[in-house]
């Protein structure tokens, strides 16, 4: 059983700030004392008013575990949002921010986990999935891996560059990204929301059936898929999900 | 340490009851879901509830025997580990102590572990479960719980983060010794007093 010492609030650096899409902003953090994390944990935040009031939220880390250097937490900007409007709007290189983790013992994965795995993202979802793609090429693995990812359009993919050099390098990782808010994709991409035959699409990839499936999106999204898994004959305790927001 | 040009949003929603958001709390209106794995989707004619001491079974009841058991009413604030806090959300269900008068059983052990259709579990100190601080949901808001927020039953312990309340709940077990759930073996808290902020294992 996991007795760990208590996770101590600490302050970051803000060392770089990179637009990914038109809502979403990568913030790289370097900390005072780095901590070692595994593929898929999160990070809290914290932030402080004058008066004393707090906000906290939780954001998964985006670099890979091998990064040592810094952690990026990818920030999607929500409509009515209190910290992520913060974050786009005001913090600016060279503040402080608290953070404190690694959390989260069950959305995780290594190299050494092993495969074949299948991940399933919508939208800011993606970023947990992405630091494990980031770790496994990291580790030079040769897992058998295969992302389906579900964005609104071309422009609001993030990572997509990232993750399109990570398929050329044909290791055994498949990219299928699809797009819910357009009509005449970019070649190399699908239309349409996730559904049963996409993700029959992506296990096809896969030499044997997955070891392990990760999903995270919004509800909507992660019940869409993780029911469409379940129906394409994956058993229920090798699906593992995580849901952003209501 | 305050953040360099943080305000926070506009307070309202707490406003007059500051005193009903536990520490790094906001409220939402909605229900966000969060769970592990798929949603387990139960039939009422399959569906069971049974009460054991260690690992023996003391009863069982069929959905047919179990609402027929006391149905209570709470009104009550919930709060999730993920930071959001929902005030004034109405269950119905059995009570705890309801419950354990229906086996004819005294409480038997100072623990117990709530277990889930989908292998979920979590612990809970028996006198957390008894004088009304507790029950097996079966109604949200004067309707049957959806499968996505637990139903067609759940544990409903609302003075906890809400990862205690477990969804799709099939058993009740009481146990010797405190022992860790399926949050609180991935670093967890063993308790998890919202009032405490004990969100973690260590805090």
């Amino acid at each position: 059983m996991q007795r760990a010492a208590k996770l101590l609030w600490q302050s970051a650096s803000v060392v770089a700030i990179e637009a990914r899409t038109p809502t979403v902003k990568s913030f790289f953090f370097r900390l005072a004392q780095p901590v070692s994390f595994i593929a898929g944990q999160h990070m809290d935040v914290r932030l402080t008013a004058s008066d004393g009031y707090e906000a906290q939220r939780s954001y998964s880390i985006a670099s890979a575990p091998e990064k040592t250097e810094y952690i990026e937490l990818a920030v999607e900007r929500l409509q009515d949002g209190e910290v992520s409007p913060f974050f786009h709007q005001t913090v600016a290189v060279g503040d402080q921010i608290e953070l404190r983790g690694p959390i989260g013992g069950h959305f995780i994965w290594s190299v050494e986990d092993g495969g074949p795995v299948l991940l399933a993202g919508g939208g800011s979802g993606v970023v947990p999935l992405v630091c494990m793609l980031r770790h496994r090429a990291a580790r030079a693995s040769a897992v058998p891996a295969v992302l389906v990812y579900s964005a609104r359009t071309a422009a609001d993919l993030i990572f997509g560059e990232e993750l399109r050099v990570l398929r050329a390098r044909r290791d055994g990782f498949h990219f299928i990204p699809t797009l819910t808010r357009e009509t005449t994709p970019p070649p190399g991409f699908r239309v349409g929301r996730i559904d049963a035959e996409l993700l029959s699409d992506a296990l096809a990839c896969l030499p044997a059936s997955p070891k392990i499936a990760f999903v995270c999106g919004t509800n909507a999204f992660v019940e869409t898929a993780a029911d469409a898994l379940l129906g394409l004959g994956i058993p229920a305790t090798t699906i593992r999900t995580e849901r952003y927001g209501g | 340490m305050a953040t360099r040009g943080f305000n926070g949003r506009d307070r309202s929603a707490a406003a007059g009851r500051p005193d009903r958001l536990p520490p790094g709390q906001f409220v939402t209106i909605d229900f966000p879901v969060l769970s592990a794995g798929p949603t387990p989707h139960v039939a009422l004619e399959e569906w069971s509830f049974t009460v054991r001491v260690g690992p023996r079974a003391i009863k069982s009841w069929s959905w047919r025997d179990f609402v027929r058991l006391p149905i209570s009413s709470v009104t009550r604030d919930i709060h999730c580990v993920t930071k959001w806090s929902k005030f004034d959300t109405t269950w119905e269900g059995v009570n705890i102590q309801d419950l354990l008068a229906d086996t004819a059983l005294e409480v038997p052990t100072e623990f117990a572990l709530a277990h889930s259709y989908d292998g979920y579990s979590t612990n809970v100190p028996v006198k957390d479960l008894l004088g009304g601080r507790a029950m097996i949901a079966i109604a949200y808001d004067g309707k049957p719980i959806a499968a996505e927020h637990g139903g067609p039953a759940r544990l409903l312990v609302p003075h906890l983060y809400f990862w205690k309340s477990a969804k799709w709940v099939k058993a009740l077990q009481f146990t010797e010794r405190d022992e860790a759930g399926f949050w609180e073996l991935r670093g967890y808290h063993m308790y998890g007093d919202p009032w405490r902020e004990q969100r973690y294992s260590g805090d």
